[in-house]
């Protein structure tokens, strides 16, 4: 029972809080470091920022509870774009899924809506991101190694079967080739019977970050822009639940870059896609609301959780003051977040679990849209149904049992987490216009500028850890002799054969005059500023492959190669 | 008289996950070897003419797109029908570990797994790979 007659001793010093700091740190400090020097000299974030020993007012002078949080929903969105988020609507809880065939990847799909997944992401094999047949002599060795493969609309309208396309949302990692594989995804929607305007998902179709950091891209980037430019229009348009481009961070995370980086090039990569869509003409609020992102989350909990803050009150700021849209949906940041790849280790793989729930719960606190938890066995192979299950529950359990998600941005207001997140949305700004300068995004690309940023940060690290500057456990500390390696996920090769086959049997039963009909007509759209993507969807109901499609493109638009910066 | 140890770092395949690559190019630059970075996307064809044209003593070869069963065996043929094969292949990347004994047997020299420091890569090559004659 509270105690009553405890009078507030705080009475007797009507003195200022700093006043106190300066007290406290001259005196109960500078007495308790004597005896305990603390245990570094620096303490810093994962990527080096430093930290203080104690945050108090005294960092968030100048910091107005109006100006840089505001209320949730409400600009700018630092505490969340809803005014409910996780008590009205959890994230969608989607795990990246795709292996083998397109037969086996829907088992896969079905396997985990059973198990309250509620959203579908693909995971598609290299041959399909760089656009090549699972035949093509380029795809030997890969054919549905490292995800589905696919090779035209016959194989989607597999991967797809049974899934309520109208209810269930669709992500798909593709790049290079996305507005390829958006025409086979609405030519089998179509022709399951779904309208275009029940269809909901994302195709990340983020070329820009392929460039920088995950490399797999098909043309070179203005002419890629350009068709970036076209799906977008043409989704906005006509698939208006559709999220057409998703600015991806995470994989310029997974190179090596520092949060600050990842924050600032994903930021920079959309601006550059709004500049394109209003060069073409569109109307800043037909398309700025369908914009989403994507970030990684790390194992630095409160980095990343400033990290998210400082994403949606940077981009809100940003977008109101180069474009000023009218709708206030056109300012918010939107955002899926996965698990930190690179965070795991092949070590003591059951440690992953612990990694990836951390990195979880900084998402779901950080105010995620969707979710996917990586599985334990990710440094090993493709993960195996019962590590992806984990992943997933570890997701339920932090939805559910832990409590994270029963009040909004829970970690607003501490001094810590405010302070972090101005550092956080202060150094980004200031890469962000150091781009700006270079000429934007595409400029910087060509110059090498994100890659050799990315490259340098992925070294340091790399020191840091081999000096044990940086603790990885299990890795450079607390390591164990003889480990038994865990079961794993192998994939067939009969599946490179199988898929092999199907072309070859495609080919011989589609109606070849359709198929050269509808590739001759896309050749020519692209000799103009047509939007390609209604000949692109004739050429997936046609049948065509996505390495007939991207012969065409590449033909008429040339290939990308990489320079090899190291 | 010391001839720097030439290395190629090569990345055949198509996954794109060069940050292993660059990390290990750069290593053994520090370390002072001569590196050539053989950039993404390479055929085993384009990574074994490098290496001839470069005249290389060893190629570290990263792949982490599960191809690895194909393109290390690949890589080995080549250089063998192309008369070098007298250049020592090692590599590293996503390689579950049962599946390390049947590349060594192709003839992979050594295979570097994930968390493999650089300094534990460096020693191994001043090791192993010697000036070809």
């Amino acid at each position: 029972m509270p105690n009553k007659n405890i009078k507030k001793k705080s009475q007797k010093h009507p003195k200022s809080p700093l006043t106190h700091l300066k007290l406290w740190e001259t005196s109960t400090l500078a007495k308790a470091l004597r005896h305990t020097p603390e245990r570094h000299r620096e303490f810093t974030t994962l990527s080096s920022m430093p930290i203080d020993r104690l945050y108090t007012p005294e960092q968030l002078k100048g910091f107005s509870y109006a100006k840089d949080l505001g209320y949730p929903g409400v600009f700018p969105f630092t505490r969340g774009i809803y005014p409910t988020m996780h008590r009205g609507r959890l994230w969608t809880m989607r795990q990246f899924a795709g292996y083998a065939t397109a037969a086996d990847t829907n088992a896969r799909f079905k396997y985990l809506l059973k198990e309250g997944q509620t959203g579908l992401s693909t995971a598609f094999h290299f041959p399909t991101l760089m656009g090549y047949d699972s035949d093509s002599t380029r795809a030997k060795g890969e054919v549905g190694v490292c995800g589905v493969a696919i090779d035209s609309l016959a194989d989607v309208e597999i991967l797809f079967d049974g899934i309520p396309l109208d209810q269930v949302t669709v992500s798909m990692t593709i790049n290079g080739p996305a507005a390829i594989l958006f025409a086979f995804f609405l030519a089998n929607a179509e022709k399951k019977g779904f309208a275009f305007d029940q269809l909901g998902g994302t195709i990340q179709n983020d070329v820009l970050k392929e460039y920088i950091a995950q490399n797999s891209y098909l043309v070179p980037p203005e002419p890629a822009l350009r068709i970036v430019v076209d799906t977008i229009e043409y989704s906005c348009r006509h698939v208006p639940k559709w999220n057409p481009v998703s600015i991806s961070g995470y994989h310029i995370r997974e190179a090596g870059s520092t949060a600050v980086q990842e924050l600032a090039f994903t930021l920079a990569d959309g601006l550059s896609y709004v500049q394109a869509c209003v060069n073409r003409g569109l109307d800043i609020d037909s398309f700025a609301p369908r914009l989403s992102f994507f970030f990684n989350a790390h194992i630095d909990f409160f980095e990343e959780i400033a990290k998210y803050r400082a994403a949606r009150r940077l981009w809100a700021r940003l977008m109101k003051e180069r474009y000023n849209p009218k709708k206030q949906e056109s300012l918010k940041c939107r955002f899926h977040v996965q698990t930190a790849g690179c965070s795991l280790t092949a070590q003591q793989p059951e440690n992953n679990i612990v990694r990836t729930t951390l990195q979880a719960l900084a998402a779901v606190v950080g105010g995620c849209q969707s979710l996917h938890t990586n599985s334990m066995d990710e440094t090993f192979a493709l993960p195996t149904e019962k590590a992806v299950r984990t992943a997933l529950r570890t997701q339920q359990i932090i939805a559910f049992e832990s409590g994270a998600a029963n009040t909004i941005d829970p970690l607003g207001g501490s001094y810590f987490v405010e302070s972090l997140t101005a550092r956080m949305e202060k150094e980004a700004l200031e890469i962000i216009k150091k781009i700006d300068r270079m000429g934007g995004m595409v400029e910087a690309i060509k110059r090498g500028y994100p890659q050799m940023e990315i490259a340098a940060a992925s070294h340091v690290y790399q020191r840091q850890v081999e000096h044990k500057e940086k603790i990885v456990v299990g890795v450079n500390e607390f390591v164990m002799e003889n480990e038994t390696p865990p079961d794993i996920l192998k994939i067939d090769p009969e599946v490179e054969k199988k898929q092999v086959e199907n072309i070859r049997k495609l080919k011989l039963i589609r109606e070849t005059k359709k198929v050269s009909a509808a590739l001759a007509a896309l050749e020519k759209s692209a000799k103009t500023d047509e939007n390609l993507m209604p000949r692109l969807l004739d050429c997936a109901r046609a049948y065509c492959t996505i390495g007939e499609i991207s012969d065409v493109l590449k033909k008429m638009f040339g290939e990308y190669h990489d320079p090899g910066i190291f | 008289m010391n001839k720097k140890l030439r290395i190629l770092v090569g990345k055949p395949g198509l996954d794109g996950h060069d940050r292993g690559a660059k990390i290990v190019a750069r290593a053994l630059r520090d370390a002072g070897f001569e590196v050539i970075y053989s950039g993404l996307h390479q055929t085993p064809e384009m990574i074994v003419n490098t290496a001839i044209q470069e005249d290389v003593d060893a190629i570290g070869l990263s792949i982490l797109s599960g191809a690895h069963n194909y393109l290390f065996p690949e890589v080995i043929r080549l250089l063998k029908e192309n008369k070098a094969g007298d250049v020592v292949v090692f590599g590293g990347g996503i390689i579950p570990s049962d599946e390390i004994a049947e590349l060594k047997k192709a003839g992979v020299a050594e295979v570097f797994t994930p968390g493999a420091d650089t300094r534990h890569i460096i020693k191994w090559i001043q090791e192993n790979v010697k000036p070809r004659v």
